[in-house]
């Protein structure tokens, strides 16, 4: 049934919230290229597989990319550096995205993001030493009528409070304890 | 005993807001009563500050609740809302009544919302129980020619910003030489305060796979793309579902809808670059490459994606379209003022204590909106700015809540309806650091293309910052004003030609936020 199977992808997409990612190869990469290399407009898609599966982009996929797309190492790597997305080195457990943009401003998203850098210790772009969570700015996750936002992996949370923040860190990094 | 059944959205927002440990509640509830239970996964209505709404169906017709909390389910359940034929509403606070005689959903006027929230967003059935895909069936009848008509005549105008004529943008298509073109859909909604591409792409994605459709019969293309950006993964999930599902009930491929007629529909993820909204960097990247912006002519519409004539049109462009196939270009066109013709999707977000989606003819003020819609700010203190339109939108000052809303009157003083994205501040809000972040997010955001948007808001950062700290303060407000004029100027598109109509607009209306 319809809603059922909603329910269950809902649930999946929360599952997912956690990264959990390959250990890449060169021949793991090159089966992602391959994957999708003879679509048009190839590059997009390709990163997005190799970032999905490894959590980033090795610097050893750019010669493969270049080498199956027939471009220049110099185009990929000019491609991977331009997008705000993709990454080239690896992500803490779970990469945390704070929404920077107006809307969350106007609900108190600057002292929000003063206490999220302060108790994780890290600024933007860096991962806590614990190696746990990454931080990333995030220009809207279009939950505007319920700011401020941030998003966890695949997960948006909506009116953030630093009290409910501590809590949620709370949880994810006591979850990951016990997987261990 | 009839199972009992229950409606709690499955959008962005009501997930952010717990909807699905709502579920797990219920469901829990319900399996130590006894009781069946059938939840359906709607879309949302668009009333966020009531998310997540629970409804049951009753006789009487849906009735809701909310905002309901997953601490909330057990006082709703002890007050009978698992218990088939007790009345409602309960005796409970978060009773909302009968969920369509809500005030805020009864005073809209909506025609392209016309079925979100109330219907499950990945079944067809519910689907085509609500006119889905008639505008379709009906286009397939018609010549390319008369539906390009149609569109001309709803006077519909790009909802994406730029406000072009949409049947215009067609006719050029339509009239390039007949071989491969496409329909690109810009889903790359990313002006903070609006949520409306995202709420048609969770809600309702058979309105938008259909309106593409028919862009492809008007204009002879057989292949779309969507371009939706990575911040949005529910809306990517439940698209891509939602895509299969078409493809497998015939309604896209080889023969759309036992007609004989083709068009291939592709969802593809953007990389979270602001730019990529603009369309020619759209297609850049779409393409494999930076999105870097082009210089136009050559138009999309004669040379877009791969170099081919190319429909490019924002999401709520082409969810507009089955409506006006359907009950026709006139009936849309009745709606509006002056050459601002059908609905439009205002979003109403930030400080605000009802925020949601509000569809209406254009033509309300944001005084009306603010008030009656949005019941003043979610802080309780006055309302001191407001930024329409996006992050290079104007923030306008009070003196400006009058204007009706339309493209017209809005550029009459400066200000853009843009995406219809409305983002309250109260009067806590310090407009100085508002306008150093309109530079700010440009020096994130500008492609690099051009000078005047990549240097100059790399310097108009640093000259608000001295007279922020009241160096010079004339001088470098002079050259800020230069600035400003140099961008709009000499920009080759809107994110450097209009990165400083928020800076204009607080000097010259909160010039008492840039004193030291």
């Amino acid at each position: 049934m319809v809603m059922h199977m909603l329910q269950q992808n809902t649930q999946s997409g929360r599952a997912s919230g956690k990264a959990c990612f390959d250990e890449w190869t060169p021949a793991s990469i090159q089966l992602e290229v391959d994957a999708l290399k003879h679509i048009p407009g190839a590059m997009l898609p390709i990163l997005h597989a190799i970032q999905d599966r490894f959590g980033y982009i090795p610097d050893a996929a750019v010669p493969i990319i270049a080498e199956a797309l027939r471009q220049t190492r110099a185009e990929v790597h000019g491609v991977i550096t331009f997008y705000h997305h993709f990454r080239s080195h690896p992500v803490g457990s779970n990469v945390l995205h704070v929404c920077r943009a107006e809307a969350c401003q106007a609900m108190g998203g600057r002292q929000l993001e003063s206490h999220i850098k302060a108790s994780l210790g890290v600024d933007y772009h860096q991962t806590s030493r614990d190696n746990e969570l990454t931080l990333e700015p995030v220009y809207c996750l279009g939950n505007c009528a319920c700011a401020p936002s941030i998003r966890v992996g695949d997960d948006i949370h909506g009116r953030m409070t630093p009290a409910k923040f501590d809590r949620l860190v709370d949880r994810l990094t006591t979850s990951t304890l016990e997987l261990k | 005993m009839m199972a009992v059944k229950l409606y709690v959205p499955c959008d962005t927002t009501a997930l952010a807001m717990g909807a699905d440990q709502v579920v797990a509640a219920l469901s829990s509830e319900a399996a130590g009563l006894g009781t069946e239970l059938e939840i359906v996964r709607n879309g949302s209505r668009g009333l966020f500050w009531l998310e997540p709404l629970v409804e049951i169906d009753t006789a009487d017709g849906r009735m809701a609740y909310g905002p309901v909390e997953p601490e909330d389910v057990r006082s709703l359940v002890e007050a009978g809302l698992l218990e088939g034929g007790h009345p409602h509403p309960l005796a409970h606070p978060l009773a909302q009544g009968l969920t369509d005689a809500i005030p805020y959903l009864q005073k809209q006027q909506r025609l392209t919302f016309s079925r979100i929230g109330i219907t499950d967003p990945l079944s067809l059935d519910d689907y085509q129980a609500h006119r889905g895909f008639r505008g379709l069936k009906k286009a397939l009848a018609l010549a390319p020619q008369a539906i390009v008509n149609e569109v001309k005549g709803s006077g519909l105008r790009g909802r994406g910003g730029a406000a072009f004529p949409t049947g215009i943008k067609w006719q050029t298509v339509l009239d390039e030489p007949q071989g491969q073109k496409y329909i690109v859909c810009n889903a790359d909604e990313g002006d903070s305060g609006t949520f409306a591409d995202r709420l048609v792409m969770e809600c309702d994605p058979y309105m938008l796979i259909e309106g593409m459709t028919i862009a492809g019969l008007a204009v002879g293309a057989s292949q779309g793309y969507v371009y939706l950006r990575s911040e949005y993964p529910v809306a990517h999930r439940l698209f891509k579902l939602a895509l299969e599902r078409a493809y497998a009930a015939g309604f896209l491929g080889a023969n759309v809808a036992r007609s004989g007629r083709h068009f291939d529909l592709e969802v593809r993820l953007a990389a979270g670059a602001y730019i990529c909204g603009e369309e020619t960097s759209l297609l850049d990247s779409l393409e494999g490459k930076r999105g870097m912006v082009r210089a136009k002519p050559p138009l999309p519409a004669i040379q877009g994606l791969f170099g081919k004539p190319t429909v490019v049109n924002n999401v709520l462009s082409l969810a507009a379209i089955p409506f006006i196939l359907d009950q026709g270009g006139a009936a849309y066109a009745e709606y509006g003022m002056g050459r601002s013709r059908g609905t439009l999707a205002l979003q109403l977000a930030g400080n605000v204590r009802r925020g949601g989606l509000i569809e209406l003819a254009f033509g309300i003020t944001l005084n009306e909106l603010m008030e009656s819609f949005g019941g003043g700010t979610f802080s309780g203190r006055p309302v001191r700015a407001v930024q329409v339109g996006g992050p290079l939108g104007a923030y306008l000052p009070a003196s400006q809540w009058d204007t009706p809303i339309d493209y017209e009157a809005y550029a009459a003083f400066g200000g853009v309806v843009g995406h219809g994205g409305v983002v309250m501040f109260d009067d806590t809000v310090d407009m100085g650091e508002q306008a150093r972040f309109a530079m700010e997010f440009c020096t994130v955001e500008s492609c690099g293309k051009c000078t005047p948007c990549r240097i100059g808001a790399v310097r108009g950062v640093e000259v608000i910052d001295r007279i922020r700290a009241g160096e010079n303060r004339e001088a470098n407000l002079e050259l800020l004003t230069e600035l400003c004029e140099t961008m709009v100027d000499g920009s080759l598109c809107a994110m450097g030609g209009m990165t400083p109509f928020p800076v204009q607009s607080v000097m010259k209306h909160f010039p008492e936020d840039l004193q030291a």
